[in-house]
């Protein structure tokens, strides 16, 4: 696996760019450090378990994922089965049921560009209100936020069920874009993030300048928030493509079912009267499932290492 | 591991420097407004509706009648709830602990530099993360069967008996290890990045002293990222004491040790939807809300005062 | 003092139980539908056309759908079927306390509609001329979709029960199929000596299927009259079960894999579980999931509780019904009626599905068909005639869908402790009992 970030530099450089700009009371760390100790065999042997603990799930569904729905039974989990299935599955994942698969797929894309883009940009909005003004009511916000986020939310999804009923959003992708437009911990990152990155010398100076509020946020913050707008959007991205249990109980349609109900759907197929039996496409489509977000993570990781350094450095 | 949000960061105690004296005002209301529209939506609503509806008793015959404090009181005499209760007490005990612990070893491994191929490692550990939690437990599930899952593979290909991961015996560890798999790398990912913005003075100043590698860790590394220890100790008691949707998507597979009231958000689920009980599942939530914040309070109050 | 707060609170109350709908009264000026809709008035509506929403996970219903559509070229059937099970009823009910979204026609299992009718829920279909299907339907299902003379939906298929068993089992350990319990316990007793991978079956523990075997050992635990309940598994019947069933649990003869699972699949597929008791739907079910093992299989009479005792129970089966709040109930009738009674019926009958209806049961195109799946056996006969004989005068709960929901709760501390199947049942029966009093219902222990 190739990333673009060489274990000879540790520091990449937009990690380096972010840290430059935090926090005034840290010194900024060097990207090298004097005497770098020696790699150690063991250490990387041990750790190399844990890698083996969290690849080894991926890599069972990927092997199954080559399986047919009789090649799962006949076959040791472990190992391949005689007939390598796995373009036919894809075929057959895409096309099931008039290629219900792809109207989740896109459904998911839409409620991740709506729902976590959404919820990033009122992230972004409400952590530099909370890092860089003083207003009404400011002190009391988070706090509820977080007692809030603590009242489990199965309990809650029938009283906003009927809620959105009256406001009849159910069954419409309303229902589940604006629930997932808010996300406590990216409002939590940002308001870090912003306090540490945003000089308010530099605010000052714009307004000194005479740009507006919406112009100085805009030209001045947003750029410099930039590595943690880049975190908070795939935090909320996995959020919003993960989500199951709202849309369970708010869509009844199947073709607005994101991914995960789909695939939930598929598996339930089996336990129904007459149902066929699909758990070849149920692995599949796991497969397919993760696929893009990996590939997400892969290609923004140096993006969002940066942006979580500088969240997490605040006490 | 929760169901509606992704786990939520601690409360700001440590508030970020005040903003100037001047400029109070309500433009700070132009920025956050949004957010505070939706959340009042989206969170407040139902709650209040919720604190509303525990006030009440339905019944399938006879309708609506409101009982004040009536459902409260059965609450806390309830078994079930705090049988439930129970069971995510000691998951929180034993699951998080190794959790954090596994995460924290490893962030200290890759920060240390002694690793090859440290990139390597730290995007694969971080991959469960990406996996939702349905596909997670889908996938464990299939696993864990001893007849025809890996658990199946590996006795029948080394004649081993190992025991039923799904037996009631083992289940609750069964999801822990669900739960430590799809957020070790999470955690680690929050403590590696923590390490890495320690000011650089603070080693030369202890390799100066001569002080050892494990010296380092302890006196250095360990209080320099404490406020990361917190938000993730936070971070995964919200997520324990709302544990549901691995027992749910689990529980065909193991109905006799999964019960409907397994933890107290399953409780709460089931009474909402299969005993159309939606009174009682309000109070019940609101009873663990509370109880959720106080436990996450304390352990900040501690977490910040010690070595503070 | 309560009772002060709660007179200033009524009218908040009532709100409450309007906002909540756990009483459904929402529609039930609809539901309770006295007058009469005649033939012409349904005909009238069909002519006008209009979509009808149908909520069923049934997959034969695709094709009668198309067909209907066909027909009556100005409707259009939008049929809803990723939900089956708990989902689909939670999505009902939240769809009724809403007091929108409902659907035209919902696909209730057999014991659940009870619980539908009783809340006012379901239209009552009588005042459409579905009273006068009486005879057209054999009697489990009708007296299932019934209430005096109200008919709350029509059925859709039964599943009167049938012994499926894998012969190449039987036939390699020259084991004979039982025909008793008791013979079923040695059966059981020796498959597992002669291999100890195989299982007589599986059973995890089943509110379904243990029902089903109390129905046909004569146990009658539910009474029902209104909102008066009485429920006792104290009886003969439960005694005789507990008996076989208790052995079965504690020689370890049932095989620790619970139905419709992966596992499942694969245990009726590689031989290791020898034998289903279950609904005469079940071959649709063997094709599409245990493809593998097609010849292997086939199927008997369920064994009896005492020689030469020919009763027989049902298991699963299902009714479409037209709830209270339907917008389109004409239309949603015609096709309720067209797919259960009608032509629909030998479409959905080709595809697999087990019928309600007496015509096609004993229709000797239906007796005479070969299962290629069962060595061409015609396996219809053994269905028909356990549809012939199931015992009467059995009744599920008012709420029996939450009872069936805390059945591993409480019995299924059998399957996996030291308790006694018995002490289970008493435990279920006293969370059943606990549940309906907190509902309202009278109950009689």
């Amino acid at each position: 696996m190739s990333t673009p970030v060489t274990t000879s530099v540790p520091a990449a450089p937009a990690e380096d760019s972010g840290r430059a700009k935090s926090a005034p009371r840290l010194r900024r760390a060097k990207a090298h450090r004097p005497g770098r100790p020696k790699r150690s065999k063991l250490l990387t042997a041990l750790t190399s378990l844990v890698v083996l603990y969290t690849v080894a799930p991926l890599i069972w569904l990927a092997v199954n994922a080559t399986k047919t729905q009789s090649g799962l039974g006949d076959s040791n989990g472990l190992w391949f089965a005689d007939d390598f299935a796995l373009w036919d599955n894809i075929h057959d994942t895409f096309t099931y049921h008039d290629g219900v698969f792809t109207r989740w797929l896109l459904n998911t894309l839409l409620y991740v560009v709506l729902g976590a883009g959404g919820a990033t940009l009122l992230a972004v909005l409400g952590g530099y209100a909370l890092a860089k003004f003083d207003f009404p009511g400011k002190r009391g916000i988070f706090a509820t936020v977080i007692g809030a986020v603590a009242v489990p939310g199965t309990a809650l999804a029938v009283p906003t069920f009927l809620m959105f009923s009256k406001m009849g959003l159910t069954d419409t992708p309303w229902a589940v874009v604006i629930p997932s437009l808010v996300s406590p911990f990216g409002l939590y990152l940002m308001w870090v993030f912003a306090t540490e990155a945003i000089p308010t010398e530099l605010l000052e100076a714009a307004r000194m300048d005479g740009a507006s509020e919406a112009r100085t946020f805009f030209q001045v913050a947003l750029p410099l928030l930039a590595p943690g707008i880049v975190t908070v959007l795939l935090f909320t991205t996995v959020a919003t493509w993960n989500n199951y249990f709202l849309p369970l109980i708010m869509l009844k349609d199947p073709e607005w079912y994101p991914l995960t109900l789909g695939l939930s759907a598929w598996n339930s197929q089996a336990e129904t009267v007459g149902g066929e039996v699909i758990f070849n496409l149920v692995i599949t489509g796991s497969l397919i499932t993760i696929l893009p977000l990996i590939a997400a993570f892969l290609f923004l990781q140096k993006y969002w290492q940066s942006g979580l350094a500088a969240g997490s450095v605040k006490e | 591991m929760t169901t509606l949000q992704p786990p939520v960061a601690a409360e700001p105690r440590p508030a970020p420097p005040p903003a100037r004296r001047d400029r109070r005002s309500w433009t700070g209301w132009g920025f956050i407004g949004p957010f505070v529209a939706v959340f009042a939506l989206v969170f407040l609503a139902p709650i209040v509706y919720s604190i509303y509806l525990s006030l009440f008793r339905d019944q399938l015959i006879g309708g609506t009648t409101f009982v004040g404090f009536d459902n409260y009181e059965q609450a806390l005499q309830d078994d079930r709830f705090w049988a439930a209760l129970g069971r995510v007490a000691l998951f929180l005990c034993i699951q998080v602990p190794i959790m954090l612990g596994i995460a924290l070893l490893v962030a200290l491994a890759l920060d240390s530099g002694r690793l090859y191929g440290k990139s390597f490692f730290r995007i694969t550990i971080f991959l469960p993360y990406a996996v939702p939690a349905v596909v997670a437990t889908l996938m464990w599930g299939f696993m864990y069967g001893t007849k025809y899952g890996l658990v199946g593979d590996f006795n029948s290909a080394f004649g081993w008996s190992l025991p039923d991961p799904l037996s009631p015996d083992l289940v609750l560890a069964s999801i822990g290890n669900i739960v430590t798999w799809e957020f070790v790398g999470y955690n680690m990912l929050i403590f590696y990045s923590a390490l890495r913005v320690i000011p650089h003075s603070l080693y030369e100043a202890a390799e100066i002293d001569g002080a050892g590698q494990w010296r380092v860790v302890t006196a250095i590394k360990l209080p320099a990222i404490r406020g990361a220890l917190v938000i993730a100790t936070i971070f995964s008691i919200i997520g324990s004491f709302q544990l549901f949707n691995e027992p749910n998507i689990l529980r065909p597979l193991a109905r006799n040790a999964i019960t409907t009231d397994y933890t107290p958000n399953f409780y709460t689920y089931s009474l909402s939807f299969s005993g159309q009980q939606h009174n009682y599942s309000a109070t019940v939530a609101i009873i663990m809300g509370l109880i959720t914040m106080v436990v996450a309070y304390l352990v900040q109050l501690r977490g910040m005062r010690k070595g503070a | 003092m309560r009772r002060r707060t709660s007179r200033l609170l009524g009218g908040i109350a009532l709100v409450t139980s309007v906002a909540l709908g756990a009483t459904a009264c929402g529609g039930s000026d609809d539901g309770s539908g006295t007058e009469a809709v005649s033939a012409e008035d349904i005909q009238a509506a069909l002519d006008k056309g209009g979509t009808v929403t149908v909520w069923s996970w049934e997959p034969t219903l695709k094709t009668v759908a198309a067909d209907f559509q066909k027909k009556h070229p100005k409707v259009k059937i939008n049929l809803v079927s990723e939900r089956s099970g708990d989902k689909h009823y939670t999505a009902l009910s939240n769809a009724v306390s809403a007091g929108k979204g409902v659907p035209d026609v919902a696909q209730l299992e057999y014991f659940s509609v009870g619980q539908y009718s009783l809340t006012k829920g379901l239209t009552d279909l009588s005042a459409y001329g579905a009273d006068k299907l009486a005879s057209t339907y054999t009697p489990g299902p009708w007296n299932a979709v019934t209430e005096g003379d109200q008919v709350y939906g029509l059925p859709m298929d039964s599943g009167p029960m049938a012994l499926f068993y894998n012969k190449k089992i039987f036939d390699k350990y020259d084991v004979a199929v039982p025909t008793t319990w008791d013979e079923y316990l040695d059966a059981a007793r020796k498959l597992h000596k002669a291999d100890p991978k195989v299982y007589i079956a599986n059973d995890t523990g089943d509110a379904g299927l243990t029902t089903s075997l109390l129905w046909q050992a004569g146990s009658r635990p539910y009474k029902v009259d209104g909102t008066n309940v009485k429920i006792d598994f104290d009886d003969a019947g439960a005694k005789k079960y507990e008996a076989v069933w208790q052995k079965l649990i504690d020689e370890k003869l049932l095989a620790p894999v619970t139905g419709w699972t992966d596992d499942w699949y694969k245990g009726l597929g590689d031989g290791s579980i020898a034998t289903l008791a279950t609904g005469a739907w079940m071959p649709a079910n063997f094709e599409s999931g245990v493809p593998n093992a097609s010849g292997d299989w086939r199927a008997a009479a369920l064994p009896a509780w005492t020689e030469g005792d020919k009763a027989s129970a049902e298991n699963g089966g299902s009714a479409l019904t037209v709830p209270a709040l339907a917008k389109n109930k004409e239309l949603a009738y015609a096709f309720v009626e067209y797919a259960n009674s009608g032509d629909g019926v030998a479409t959905r009958v080709s595809e697999g599905a087990f019928p309600a209806t007496n015509a096609e049961l004993k229709s000797t195109e239906f007796l005479n068909k070969e299962f290629p799946y069962f060595g061409g056996q015609k396996a219809n006969e053994i269905f028909a005639a356990s549809a012939a004989d199931v015992a009467d005068n059995w009744s599920y709960l008012p709420f029996q869908a939450y009872a069936n929901s805390i059945f591993n709760d409480t019995v299924g501390k059998a399957y996996i402790s030291g308790t006694k199947l018995s002490d289970g049942l008493k435990s279920w029966q006293d969370a059943s009992v606990k549940y309906g009093e907190e509902q309202g219902f009278t109950v009689e222990k």
